[in-house]
């Protein structure tokens, strides 16, 4: 079994930080990320190798420990594990179940939007309902920031993790920065 | 030098609601004048006497302020903050006054009390309705050069700023359970039941203070405290609640589907020293569940001769600018009506001290209750009346007065003339959400009648005008309950829509129902007797309603004078469509955050860094920055490009080919996929191997290419275009949810999981191969198009053998946050055996020197595999594939389509132009018969000569035959040849 590389991981977004107008933006380190695509025949098989069971409700997400499975789709998932870099290779074992495990921890990166007006911020670009009753702690989804594609969690009652591709994180978080001036 | 502004001599001691300790001071034409905080500008200008604010757009007509709302077709003014913040066509009824604006009048020269337009309005017969149409018709280039710009010039309003906007906006998506558009009576009164109700509760209002109409009342009560005060205690309790958000100073402009409206907040534009980092304005993107419209209504003027003189005014203004501003508008005012609502106007002025010369009534029998206080305050009211003319050039001075069904005419001084046609119910956000509107003929209104989304309409919008009635009608509206005893609130009846007495059949005064675009009674017959008879026709012929104001005040008159004109009734004549935006929005409130950078978003790769610091010229390739080459020393671009391609034949060459779009294809049926996606066979493709993928449209044209390495039996790695990554992965999606939805193979996007280090040239094995583990790269072990996993400088790698320049080539597939690692390790080695960075431009020529094609440069949508000299990537065998029926039709076998070749000049140092057409015959008589085009060319320094490519009819069967490509200054002698111009045997993929 391949050890972990040596080499540090450049974050798109290292070394940018942002306060102000009672929001913080922070880039945040994943270290696994899966995208799972599967069929139900195969679910059992992945919440034993994950240690527990995937969400099956749209915007909804699951969670133990570091790591969390966000529900995108009605046979897709966003799973994280936020120290172990190994997660693709332990979920890969469901394949033959019918499922498609593929590594993505690089395409995406992350960034922590926190504080009060932190679902204003994100509202300023992003159109989904983010008030309580609709978009509780732990709910997930695919959306848009403006023009850039994120996945959006709920961390927090003023707390999220928006993750969008690699090479769209400046956008997003200039935009943020922005949104967070304004909000 | 210190300035004392005179003292504003029509402010009313101890009247309205602003602070006179308040103080700030604005210019209007250079000229400094003070204000209180809260003013508009217009009741600023009013408390001073002045009046002309402006010209009319065609005739150059004196103009004063009309109304104290958005509904201002008159006193629009440029309105400016400094130097780069200026904006035309503001209204001045809406812009509140801050410390230091400057106001400008418009559409005058030299000054707006001498203005050399006003000849216009002398020669105003030769500008009739419809006279764009019919005067500048000949000739055709006379529209150019004279009419238009000496039109736009003359009529118009302001000018646009030239400099960039310096000021931010912002957006904001939300969604509510009620959002109540109005802060009246009506809507306050929706807000606290749904608020009470537990509803999170958006409320906006366009004014700065919320109350609508009870923002002009001084005598009625609401359970026995003053209406506005009531209005306060409403939006303080609002205030004061955690589900409900208020927004003043908020238009809602726009009402889309599904419940959406659109808001657009102003909130710095009444500050003085507003913060650096606020927005000056925000979009509002509301979705509700529930829309409360409680929009109130809009007086109209009426319409008499010359009833457009600086002071002639609405009665609700004239009441709003003594019970809000303090300001009285005359001294000696004469009112016309139609309607009991501006009685209310005449009394309160008379209170407070300006004498009402005469209200002049057109109704038989106006209330009697109304007659008796009049009579009580002194006030002379001539029933059955009629003003039919007024004089004065920049203020109203007299105005004329006739018995209705006499012509005695009576001349009166005055220096203000209320005017009252009544109520118009303001529809337009109702009807913008598709609700019917029915007529109430008998108030001569428009009233909103079965509603298409989920909204209601309350309070005078809904034609509901006893102000009990209204605010009952608000809180049921939200489910709630509210009885309020009312007192002495003004009666909204009576109307006269139409010509009043002296502007009706027959008639040549100028009696103007549209005052922002210049259009009068007799204009709206002139179009009907010009063959014009649907409103829609009328509303274009004359322009009428097609203001900025879009008609809020003439609408009403303008289709019941076409309606008589046509002799028939008013629904009939039909109502032309209410548009958003409501009133204007300014450019930067659409465009919110998206300027500068935000634009549009930029994606870079893990190694743009490396390539900014190594001096790369970079070129936009769809959203992403690529780097296009890298100049030396003093190198021009294609000094570079020549030494990149040679030193990466010579030695090697490292390329970022991070953004080729890449797809991960998996599961049990991925081969069977594949086979269905692409036109080349998979079945035999072994683990651990590449192929060149083609991938047509259903119609047999080529869509995407790209090389796919197989992973594991039910794993491929796809690679597309940079530009068709999106694209491909949808059309992929697409058949499999749906046609194929039973199928186990999944696809995951996985361009930006990889950065992609190209490494081409003699020297690339020996450059990598040191930092390679688990791997053998030797030639036998690897050979070209096979692919391998391994780890390079300890990271794991998809390592692909593949070429694309015609050298010993490999692709290192990297986690992309390790690019910018393995890549300077790579370019550490590499250039010590004098490996160069080589950029999209060389890439362009090495790949054509070889003849490979690039998606959407040497194709362009009808161009099939078999055209583009692909057919060995066909599957021949195969019985299905996305394309196979459409490369079967007639025409795509037919003989002569028009196929790629090479094309190399005679004369070599001639590079062909990207696009140029070619033919075979030379001298043939123009215009020739156009045979292809230039796809691709270039200047080729290892071969020593221009290399192009063409798609050519019958190009296939045309090798070594001659045919030319005629330019402006020479024709240009070209044999056609096989697109390989280099290496044709491809003994160089071996190093």
């Amino acid at each position: 079994m391949a050890k972990a590389p040596k080499v540090a991981r450049a974050h798109p977004l290292a070394g940018r930080q942002f306060a102000g107008n009672g929001v913080t933006l922070a880039p945040v380190d994943i270290a696994s990320r899966v995208s799972l695509r599967a069929e139900a025949g195969a679910l059992a098989d992945i919440g034993k190798l994950l240690g527990f069971a995937l969400p099956t409700r749209p915007k909804t997400s699951a969670a133990k420990g570091r790591r969390t499975a966000l529900w995108l789709g009605p046979d897709e998932w966003l799973i994280t594990d936020a120290t172990n870099q190994r997660l693709a290779a332990t979920l890969a074992k469901a394949e033959p179940a019918g499922c498609s495990v593929v590594d993505i921890a690089h395409r995406n990166t992350a960034i922590e939007v926190s504080g009060p007006n932190a679902a204003a911020a994100l509202n300023a670009g992003c159109p989904q309902d983010l008030r309580a009753a609709a978009f509780a702690v732990g709910a997930a989804s695919r959306t848009v920031l403006a023009k850039a594609e994120i996945v959006l969690l709920r961390t927090g009652e003023d707390a999220f993790r928006v993750e969008c591709w690699r090479s769209f994180a400046d956008y997003v978080w200039t935009y943020l920065v922005d949104a967070a001036k304004s909000a | 030098m210190s300035f004392t502004p005179p003292p504003a001599a029509y402010r009313v001691a101890g009247k309205g609601r602003l602070s006179p300790a308040k103080t700030v001071s604005f210019t209007f034409d250079g000229r400094r004048y003070s204000a209180l905080e809260g003013d508009t500008v217009a009741s600023a200008l009013l408390a001073h006497g002045v009046h002309l604010v402006g010209r009319s757009f065609k005739y150059h007509r004196p103009r004063g302020i009309l109304s104290s709302g958005p509904e201002e077709p008159n006193a629009l003014l440029d309105v400016a903050r400094d130097a780069t913040r200026r904006q035309p066509n503001v209204r001045a009824t809406t812009q509140e006054v801050f410390d230091g604006l400057i106001a400008t009048s418009q559409n005058r020269w030299p000054s707006l009390a001498l203005d050399v337009g006003a000849v216009n309005d002398a020669f105003a017969r030769f500008f009739p309705a419809g006279f764009y149409y019919k005067t500048f018709m000949w000739p055709r280039t006379a529209w150019e050069r004279l009419y238009e710009p000496v039109i736009r010039r003359a009529a118009g309003l302001g000018t646009a700023p030239t400099e960039p906007d310096p000021d931010r906006y912002a957006n904001r998506f939300a969604h509510c359970d009620l959002l109540v558009i109005g802060g009246g009576p009506a809507g306050l009164a929706a807000a606290l039941a749904g608020a009470k109700a537990g509803l999170d509760v958006i409320v906006c209002d366009e004014n700065a203070q919320f109350g609508g109409s009870l923002l002009a009342e001084s005598r009625a009560q609401i359970d026995g405290e003053p209406a506005g005060r009531w209005a306060e205690t409403m939006a303080d309790q609002l205030r004061a609640m955690a589900n409900v958000r208020l927004l003043p100073r908020t238009t809602a402009f726009a009402y889309h589907a599904q419940n959406m409206v659109s808001l657009a907040e102003r909130i710095t534009d009444h500050m003085a020293a507003p913060d650096t980092d606020a927005p000056r304005e925000r979009l509002w993107q509301v979705r509700a569940e529930r829309v409360v419209l409680a929009t109130g209504a809009i007086e109209r003027q009426l319409v008499f001769a010359d009833n457009d003189r600086p002071g002639v005014m609405l009665a609700s203004a004239a009441r709003e600018y003594l019970n809000h501003y303090g300001v009285a508008v005359g001294r000696k005012i004469g009112v016309y009506t139609a309607c009991d609502s501006a009685y209310a106007a005449a009394f309160d002025l008379a209170e407070a001290g300006s004498e009402i010369v005469a209200i002049v009534d057109a109704r038989d029998n106006p209330d009697s209750a109304l007659l008796a206080r009049a009579n009580d305050l002194g006030v002379k009211v001539l029933t059955a009346h009629a003003v039919t003319g007024t004089t004065g050039r920049r203020r109203v001075r007299s105005m004329t007065v006739e018995p209705m069904h006499q012509s005695v005419r009576r001349k009166v001084e005055i220096d203000a003339l209320l005017v009252c046609g009544g109520w118009t119910p303001s529809a337009h956000l109702f009807s913008q959400s598709r609700g019917k509107l029915a007529y109430d003929a008998a108030n001569g209104r428009f009233l909103p009648d079965a509603p298409a989304q989920n909204c209601v309409c309350v309070g005078s919008c809904n034609g509901t005008d006893d102000l009990a009635g209204a605010i009952a009608e608000g809180a049921a509206a939200a489910g709630g309950e509210a009885k309020v005893d009312v007192a002495e609130a003004p009666s909204m009846t009576g109307h006269l829509i139409g010509a009043a007495k002296g502007a009706g059949v027959g008639t040549t005064s100028k009696a103007f129902i549209d005052y922002q675009n210049d259009v009068t009674a007799k204009d709206i017959r002139l179009a009907v007797r010009e063959g014009m008879h649907s409103i829609e026709h009328v509303k274009r012929y004359t322009t009428t309603g097609m203001a900025t104001d879009q008609g809020k005040m003439s609408n009403l008159h303008a289709l019941a004078i076409a309606a008589e004109a046509l002799d028939a009734e008013i629904p009939q004549v039909g109502l032309t469509t209410f548009r958003a935006p409501y009133t204007p929005v300014t450019f930067g409130t659409f465009v919110n955050h998206a300027r500068g950078p935000l634009f549009d978003p930029t994606r870079r790769t893990p190694m743009h860094a490396w390539a900014q610091r190594n001096g790369a010229v970079f070129e936009d390739v769809g959203h992403w920055k690529r780097a296009w080459y890298f100049p030396r020393g003093a190198e021009d671009m294609g000094e570079a490009v020549n030494r990149e391609c040679a030193t990466t034949r010579q030695v090697a060459g490292i390329f970022d080919a991070s953004t080729l779009g890449k797809i991960e294809v998996v599961g049990p049926d991925a081969v069977a996929f594949m086979n269905l996606m692409y036109t080349n066979p998979w079945d035999k493709l072994a683990v651990g191997r590449c192929r060149y993928g083609i991938m047509c449209r259903e119609d047999g044209y080529i869509y995407d290419d790209g090389v796919v390495g197989r992973l594991a039996q039910d794993r491929f790695h796809v690679t597309t275009t940079t530009g068709g990554a999106p694209r491909v992965l949808n059309m992929m999606e697409d058949y499999l949810q749906t046609e194929f939805p039973d199928w186990k193979v999944w696809l995951t996007s996985v361009s930006e999981q990889w950065a992609v280090i190209a490494v081409n040239g003699p020297k690339a094995r020996e450059i990598i191969e040191p930092l390679v583990k688990g791997i053998d790269m030797s030639g036998e072990a690897m050979p070209h198009m096979s692919v391998r996993e391994g780890t390079i400088c300890g990271v794991p790698t998809r390592l692909m053998r593949m070429s694309f320049t015609g050298e010993l080539g490999f692709e290192i597939n990297v986690p992309a946050d390790y690019g910018a690692t393995v890549w300077d390790a790579v370019w550490a080695r590499g250039e010590r055996m004098g490996m160069t960075p080589y950029g999209t431009e060389a890439m362009h020529v090495m790949r054509a020197e070889k003849g490979y094609i690039i998606v959407g440069q040497d194709t362009d949508g009808t161009v099939t595999p078999h055209d583009a000299g692909l057919s060995w990537a066909i599957g021949k065998k195969k019985t299905d594939f996305v394309g196979i029926r459409g490369l079967a039709r007639p025409d795509l076998v037919a003989s002569g389509r028009r196929q790629l070749v090479g094309l190399k000049t005679k004369d070599p140092n001639i590079v062909l132009e990207e696009g140029a057409q070619v033919v075979a015959d030379p001298n043939q008589a123009v215009p020739m018969t156009m045979i292809g085009h230039v796809t691709s060319s270039y200047w080729s320094q290892v071969l020593g000569h221009s290399i192009a490519m063409a798609l050519i009819e019958g190009g296939h069967e045309r090798m070594g035959e001659t045919l030319y490509v005629p330019m402006a200054n020479e024709t240009i002698a070209v044999d056609v040849c096989d697109p390989v111009f280099y290496d044709p045997d491809g003994g160089r993929l071996d190093g």
